[in-house]
């Protein structure tokens, strides 16, 4: 128990490096780099004298080192200021979006792990057999669908010609969210009502997106599952387990397949950054009212706290989620040195 | 596949040297080495025919199509692929074939240059780091190891924000994404080709750390570099293209597969299944094509890089 802590403090004590490393360069991008978000702002024809009371008033006229310290000072307690545009601190908005982009990102990864550890094991178990080309040329060819494309072409036939599913939105224009958004997960928050038609909407409202995302990324987990697997088959335990009289499924799910899942939850950890950049292309395309669409409306309306903030959200749950995925690796695999 | 050079190096004191007989070299070569590697080999022969075709079409475009691409009166507006219009038009009259085939030229240009930029930034920084493997490589890696856990696509979209539109300014965005990509496959390298025996050698003998690292070093990374380099332009293209697809990159009026996505999914409702269809297709094929041949080379020239 004791080194189990002193691995979760040894970890927690990486991320921060990693953070502060993140956050500067958020900071170097959004300031640093040539542009001047207040002219910008307030469009070419400004006097000079607003042009400066608007920087004095943000704190943009400042050195940049001592605007480096305003902004890590603030992020330290936890502030992200307010926006340049609407009278809102910066968070409001963040937290009205992020159950969006939760719902979906995490609905996507479910998608991808239905999808790709099952046709992993199908492929491995058939081996060098025409299901096993079809597969792994499925894998490789989810690769380089773009995946707003992938959306897109679900929305043509679903949405448009067959008109099955809907194109947009996170719920039918009919139902009254205001009832429900306790906490901004509408499948939880329809749930914990005991609305079900209400959750149902929403369900059919996260089925072409989530889909989307997820088919998009379930080829690397084809390929990772099938490599395991293969490796995991040919295993003394797995002969062992045969030989015993086991059902040949339960050699291939509970035995083989456990001990292959390990470098799966890892490549979870490194394809979750993937996941979060294919939930802001399909939020644009289902116009999904998440942190995306927050981040792109703001970058048209030159809103650069908002802008920093989405960022800065972003990174952090990068962060979390790489940390999480560390700890569960730590927890299932009994060779990692606690 | 075979390079001339090398092959005039074979022949030197042989009779002659002709093309015909270079050609039936090259020939002998390519289906010994297709019969030796089998999937592999074709798998790359696909890739570079995509690639071909494509580079071809970048730089004859004028032979794929008589319509400009910027055009308002190719066509009636939206009518739907035709012998007259081979993909259709789009909503303002111009023809979705002239705009896919000019378009390639932004795509590949952009995508393209920015790998180019990202190998020359990280590939230095990776072998130099490796090899000192002091403080500053330590800081470096973690500079490194963070902006390739963040998501890329987020740090191109603030690069572009920043930057605005423009073709040199989203080659810029895209390229930033991708030295972390280099930087840690040359650094890894290095670190294991340091210790091997022939560098040792070269060391014994005086040999200066410059020449160690570009006579010893460098020529034992640039294969799998070269195989990352292919993967990595199938990644920057669709990139490019999520970039213009979501408005930020590129000012109107250059033709891009991404900027005619997005002109698509407005008139999506109405039926109007061209418009993003083809630029789409294009997407992937052209992507695929790289992809092709990255998994190609990587399989005949290192078996077990395998990761990647």
């Amino acid at each position: 128990m004791k080194r189990i802590l002193s691995y979760l403090v040894a970890r927690v004590a990486l991320t921060i490096p990693m953070l502060f490393v993140l956050l500067t360069l958020v900071f170097v991008v959004l300031r640093v780099m040539p542009g001047d978000p207040v002219s910008a702002m307030l469009g070419g024809h400004a006097p000079q004298s607003v042009i400066d009371a608007k920087k004095e008033a943000l704190g943009l006229n400042k050195p940049l080192w001592a605007q480096y310290i305003d902004y890590m000072g603030q992020l330290a307690r936890f502030d992200l200021g307010k926006s340049m545009i609407l009278n809102e601190d910066v968070i409001t908005p963040i937290l009205q979006k992020l159950p969006a982009t939760i719902e979906l990102t995490f609905s996507g990864l479910i998608v991808t792990l239905l999808v790709g550890i099952p046709l992993g094991v199908r492929a491995a178990r058939k081996r060098r057999t025409g299901g096993d080309s079809a597969i792994r040329f499925f894998a490789n060819i989810t690769y380089c669908i773009p995946v707003y494309w992938m959306g897109l072409m679900l929305q043509m036939f679903f949405g448009v010609f067959l008109n099955v599913f809907p194109i947009a939105g996170r719920i039918g224009m009919r139902i009254d969210s205001s009832e429900f958004d306790r906490t901004g997960f509408y499948i939880l928050d329809t749930l914990m009502k005991g609305k079900f038609l209400e959750f149902g909407d929403v369900m059919w409202h996260l089925a072409l997106p989530s889909i989307t995302l997820g088919l998009t990324l379930s080829g690397v987990f084809i390929r990772l599952t099938r490599a395991n697997m293969l490796d995991s088959l040919k295993s003394d335990f797995v002969l062992a387990t045969r030989a015993r009289g086991v059902a040949e499924r339960l050699v291939v799910y509970r035995h083989a397949l456990k001990n292959a899942l390990i470098p799966i939850v890892t490549m979870l950890g490194l394809q979750f950054s993937a996941l979060l950049a294919g939930a802001i292309l399909t939020e644009t395309t289902f116009s999904w009212p998440g942190m995306g669409r927050l981040l792109l409306e703001r970058i048209y309306l030159r809103d650069y706290p908002v802008i920093q903030g989405v960022i800065i959200i972003y990174a952090l749950f990068v962060s979390l989620v790489s940390l999480l995925v560390d700890l569960v690796y730590a927890a299932i695999d009994p060779r990692v040195k606690l | 596949m075979t390079d001339n050079s090398d092959e005039r190096k074979d022949d030197v004191g042989a009779a002659k040297w002709s093309p015909a007989g270079a050609v039936a070299k090259a020939i002998g070569a390519f289906s010994g080495a297709a019969k030796r590697y089998r999937m592999e080999w074709w798998i790359l022969v696909a890739g570079l025919l995509i690639i071909g075709t494509i580079v071809f079409m970048t730089i004859f475009p004028g032979l794929f199509t008589r319509f400009s691409p910027v055009d308002q009166n190719a066509g009636p507006q939206m009518v739907a692929p035709s012998a007259a219009h081979l993909m259709g038009t789009d909503n303002l009259g111009r023809d979705v074939w002239a705009r896919v085939v000019y378009g390639s030229q932004t795509i590949l240009g952009v995508a393209i240059a920015a790998s180019l930029m990202s190998a020359l930034i990280g590939i230095p920084l990776g072998l130099i780091s490796g090899f000192a493997g002091n403080w500053a490589d330590k800081v470096l890696s973690l500079i490194m190891d963070s902006v390739y856990s963040f998501p890329g696509l987020i740090l191109a979209i603030a690069f572009a924000a920043m930057l605005g539109p423009g073709v040199i300014n989203i080659t810029m965005a895209v390229s930033v994404v991708y030295i972390p990509t280099y930087f840690r496959l040359v650094r890894g390298q290095t670190l294991q080709i340091k210790e091997e025996p022939y560098v040792e050698a070269s060391r014994a003998i005086g040999a200066k750390k410059r020449t160690i690292l570009s006579r010893y070093i460098f020529p034992n990374v640039i294969a799998t570099v070269v195989v990352v380099f292919s993967l990595n332009i199938a990644d920057s293209i669709m990139t490019e293209a999520a970039l213009s697809y979501i408005g930020l990159g590129l000012p109107a009026g250059i033709p891009d597969w991404g900027m005619d996505l997005s002109m698509g999914k407005k008139f999506l409702p109405s039926g109007m299944w061209w418009m993003i269809t083809f630029p789409g297709l294009m997407i992937m094929t052209l992507a695929l094509g790289f992809t092709m041949l990255g998994e190609g080379l990587a399989e005949i020239l290192n078996p077990r890089l395998q990761e990647y």
